[in-house]
């Protein structure tokens, strides 16, 4: 082994110094996020058309019945905030994925045709087939992991390049988008409303049957993610100096891809493609924590957060009752101006 | 203290899609030195470093390590052997310099290792052996092209590899910052005895700085050995397709290539 | 000549021949009959077996069987998918010249989402009803979307890259057709028919409708027709371009003017329809080249074969129903893109 010529003690020092501070500092804000979610959950479990105590909502958890709270906190409430909190980590855990593996934060699932593949499926078989939970999720799940191969497939050439990936994610996107409309067209009225809803993404009259799949794909595939966290952090320098460093790029790509598709399909065959909340959420990590550090744990924080909020203002924020999934639409539109206005006054870069 | 490692391509055969790049090349790299690839554009020059370091698979022969072959070795085992600096590395935004160099530490980290003492004090050298030490808290982007040179080439010191190859380290620098990225690499080689195979597209700074010579040419290796022995006019004229006089630089020693062009010749009789 | 092999760097293929005036005029000459058949075959084909007979009694404006009926309600309906696929077409054309992106498209580009959003806000809060309005609406909100996602797609190193500016186009869309559904969802009485408006047909069509939005395209083509020579230059880069004499922002704004003005007035009558601004150019490159001077006539002729022949097949293939237009150009078109995008160098984009 080479040996060091050795180092200045000061310095080795202020190396280490450096370090902890940085990671300290990350893991406070790792840390608030992470309560903030917490209260939010709690929040949404006690506040809404009637009011209901900690003490209840602790109860009902703990499975004690309660009069009224039993059947609003415990059927209503607490699945439709499990779901947010599960589905918003796996967007945002997914989301920040792509954006860190294609270096660029506007190549996000739900742009580059993931997401359509799930919704398509899904339009179609909720109006065509007249299909109903759970067949709806399967349907939407083999149609995302389809969609990304076949996406992969058509961008291997000596490899993938990130460039190629999102544009022929985007390609496919249109299509299916265009197969979404064209199937919506032909719907009848009131089947209409309800797809409408699921394809902005929608918590409305979540059921345990639906939150279960999600928890367990999380608890599956996280891991999965969290563990090649430092391949992803080489990826970032290229791809040939990531393999200089000992990354299996292809491999870990081909492993990572398909751990985060498959976060996104289940999350999207559960709440619908909720949108922008992988989009929006790495890269409202990033600006929390600045640049260096891994950023997975934090954007699936900021995705959860973001959800829990984005239902609870759509219920109760307006007149009407929107989905979840407008409420975040219409967020990412300001969000662009941000970018556009933020940057050309620090002079900086995307 | 270091290991020396023997580095060889046998019978190498490199290529893209249809296109045969490298023919049939045979090469060891001498241990311990400084060895110099250097040709016409697009001869194959980025691609055989490539191979070297296990980025590209050879479509026939292979590239040896210590008599083991590189293909068949992990690639984070043989990233602690082998680093190499790609042509244009890519550094994500507003990432600082401490950052960067922290990163040449991921051969020697799995999943779930932690940071050790040791990784500190690789990250220090590698700093104080650029003398990037100062520039630890700042951005990567805000450096000039030679700093940010360096800091690059600290990254992969802190990878602690008997072996470092570099894929053109001086192409987009001014000619001040060139010596100083090349004065550095001759730094590590004295002073560590890392063995450097590096790419140069200038002739003049490849004779003055190298050990080693290659040449490549139509596809295959044309000339190899010193400095003084590859650069003569007539492999000049082969590998390049330039005329040239080839003189002893009055400041090194070593070949001076002066190229001859259509105009500014002077027709005088020149003393032989 | 050198203009045509430096302009070749958005186009590997089509521009080393050099293309006598001759053989282009000939092209164009089979380009002009190729869209006079299709719209014959237009108005013969459909959900409804027709005979020539009837076809030309249609012609001579008879309407008395069922059969005339349906020839008569053709005409009109072929005449829109004529004057918009060439708006279309050029629209493509000339986006990719002043992006020098090969992959620039009305649809992709966010701009058809755009005049999508500002219709359904003028008709869902201010009560628009005039179809005129809808076309100056739809081209403002297809102006706006344009100015949005070039300052997008600008942002970061490298400037607007084909990549950035399709990423920034997609998100784009994305963000505004969650407007869009927030304007629409609580309406009911509106999410019907812009339901249908949305996927991008020609079946409204009526001789009103075609008349009301003609001036508009009119005024497209001729300002993009004069921006030909300019656009021509510009695909050097716009160093080289001032270099040769021209104003680049001058022609880069007025071109695009031209490109919103064609694609934001389609839209507002057809619903928007993606792909034809970007396969029609490409195609019409490998017969005319890159001289913009050919390409915009070209491009125009193909747009209109192609929506033609789009519209017809959606009429044979799906009977009795109608397949609209915009679903037959996204399932043709994307596959194209795709095809595109895997030709190119990964370095070119």
């Amino acid at each position: 082994m080479n040996a060091p010529a050795a180092a200045r003690p000061d310095v080795v020092q202020a190396v280490a110094r450096g370090r902890r501070r940085r990671a300290s500092r990350r893991l406070l804000i790792v840390l608030t996020l992470a309560a903030l979610v917490a209260a939010g959950f709690a929040v949404t479990l006690m506040a809404g058309r009637t009011f209901y105590p900690p003490e209840d909502v602790v109860r009902v958890i703990l499975g004690e019945r309660v009069p009224g709270a039993t059947f609003t906190v415990g059927r209503l409430r607490l699945p439709r905030a499990v779901l947010a909190v599960a589905a918003g980590f796996s967007f945002g855990l997914a989301g920040v994925t792509f954006q860190t593996m294609l270096r660029n934060p506007l190549a996000s699932p739900d742009i580059i045709g993931i997401s359509s593949g799930a919704s398509a499926a899904a339009a179609v078989a909720i109006v065509s087939f007249s299909l109903g939970g759970p067949e709806v999720s399967v349907f939407a799940i083999v149609s995302a992991l389809a969609v990304a191969m076949l996406i992969y497939a058509l961008a291997f050439r000596d490899g993938v390049a990130g460039t190629r990936l999102i544009l022929i994610g985007i390609g496919i996107s249109a299509m299916l988008e265009s197969l979404t409309a064209y199937v919506l067209s032909r719907a009848a009225e009131w089947d209409l409303q309800e797809a409408m809803r699921w394809l902005t993404g929608s918590l409305n009259g979540t059921t345990w049957q639906q939150v279960l799949p999600v928890l367990g794909a999380l608890a599956v595939l996280a891991p999965v993610l969290l563990s090649r966290a430092r391949d992803l952090s080489a990826m970032q320098l290229g791809d040939d100096t990531a393999a200089a460093l000992g990354v299996r790029v292809e491999r870990s790509r081909v492993a990572v891809i398909v751990a985060a598709v498959g976060l996104i399909a289940f999350a999207t065959a559960a709440a619908g493609p909720i949108a922008f909340v992988a989009f929006l959420s790495g890269p409202i990590a990033a600006r929390l924590l600045g640049p260096g550090g891994s950023l997975l744990v934090p954007a699936g924080l900021v995705g959860a957060l973001l959800v829990l909020a984005a239902d609870f203002a759509g219920q109760f924020a307006f007149g009407t009752r929107f989905p979840v999934g407008v409420i975040t639409g219409v967020l990412g539109a300001p969000y662009l101006v941000y970018l556009i206005v933020r940057t050309h006054r620090a002079g900086g870069s995307i | 203290m270091t290991t020396y490692h023997t580095l060889a391509a046998e019978n190498l055969t490199l290529g893209y899609g249809d296109r045969v790049v490298v023919t049939s090349l045979d090469l060891a790299v001498p241990p311990g030195a400084i060895t110099v690839v250097v040709g016409a554009n697009a001869c194959g020059k980025s691609t055989l470093l490539r191979s070297l370091s296990r980025l590209l698979a050879p479509r026939e022969g292979r590239v040896v390590l210590d008599g083991k072959e590189v293909h068949r070795t992990p690639a984070k085992k043989l990233a602690r052997t082998l680093g190499l600096l790609p042509q244009s590395p890519v550094a994500p935004e507003g990432i600082t310099v401490l950052d960067l160099v922290s990163r040449g530490r991921h051969p020697h980290q799995g999943v779930f290792s932690r940071w050790t003492a040791a990784d500190d004090a690789a990250v220090a050298a590698a700093l104080e052996a650029t003398r990037t030490t100062d520039l630890a808290d700042r951005a990567v982007d805000e450096l000039s092209g030679g700093q940010r040179q360096r800091v690059w080439i600290a990254m992969a010191l802190a990878q602690q590899t008997d072996l470092l190859l570099l894929d053109e380290p001086t192409t987009f620098l001014d000619a001040s910052h060139q010596i100083e990225v090349l004065d550095l690499l001759t730094d590590l080689n004295r002073d560590r005895g890392t063995t450097i195979v590096m790419v140069l597209h200038d002739l003049n700074l490849a004779a003055r700085y190298a050990d080693h010579l290659i040449a490549l040419a139509g596809r295959r290796l044309h000339a190899s050995g010193t400095p003084a022995e590859v650069l003569t006019e007539e492999n000049v004229r082969t590998v390049f397709g330039l005329d040239s006089r080839v003189i002893e630089d009055p400041v090194s020693g070593r070949p001076l290539v002066l190229p001859i062009g259509r105009h500014h010749v002077r027709t005088a009789p020149a003393a032989t | 000549m050198t203009l045509t092999r430096t302009a070749a760097a958005t186009c590997p293929d089509a521009a080393l021949v050099r293309r006598p005036a001759r053989v282009r005029v000939l092209w164009l000459l089979v380009a002009v009959l190729a869209v006079a058949a299709l719209m014959v075959a237009s108005v013969a084909l459909g959900s409804r077996d027709v005979a020539w007979a009837d076809v030309w009694a249609a012609l001579g404006g008879a309407d008395r069987s069922l059969e005339e009926a349906a020839v008569t309600k053709r005409i009109p309906r072929t005449l829109l998918a004529v004057v918009t696929g060439a708006a279309l077409g050029v629209s493509g054309a000339v986006m990719q010249g002043v992006t020098r992106n090969p992959l620039a498209d009305p649809g992709i580009l966010g701009v058809n989402m755009g005049a999508s959003l500002a219709v359904i806000v003028a008709v869902a809060y201010f009560g628009l009803v005039s179809p005129t309005g809808y076309i100056w609406v739809a081209m403002g909100g297809a102006a706006a979307a344009a100015v949005f996602v070039y300052s997008i797609g600008s942002l970061g190193r490298g400037g607007a890259t084909p990549l950035k500016l399709a990423l920034a186009g997609t998100a784009t869309a994305a963000a505004f057709a969650s407007l869009v559904s927030a304007v629409v969802l609580p309406r009911n009485d509106i999410a019907g028919g812009f339901r249908l408006w949305q996927i991008g047909g020609v079946g409204g069509a009526s001789y009103e409708r075609i008349g009301q939005v003609l001036p508009f395209l009119a005024a497209g083509f001729a300002v993009c027709l004069l921006c030909a020579r300019a656009l021509n230059s510009l695909a050097l880069g716009d160093e080289l371009a001032a270099g040769l004499g021209e104003r680049v922002a001058v022609v880069r704004a007025t071109a695009a003017l031209g490109a919103v003005v064609l694609c934001g007035a389609s839209t507002a009558v057809t619903g928007p329809i993606g792909f034809v601004g970007l396969v029609v150019p490409h195609a019409c490159r490998l017969l005319a080249g890159v001289d913009h001077r050919w390409l915009l006539p070209f491009s125009a002729l193909g747009g209109a074969a192609l929506l033609v022949a789009a519209d017809v097949v959606g009429r044979v293939a799906a009977r009795p129903e109608d397949l609209e237009v915009g679903i037959v150009t996204a399932l043709i078109g994307a596959p194209f893109f795709i095809h595109i995008v895997r030709r190119q160098k990964v370095r070119d984009l």
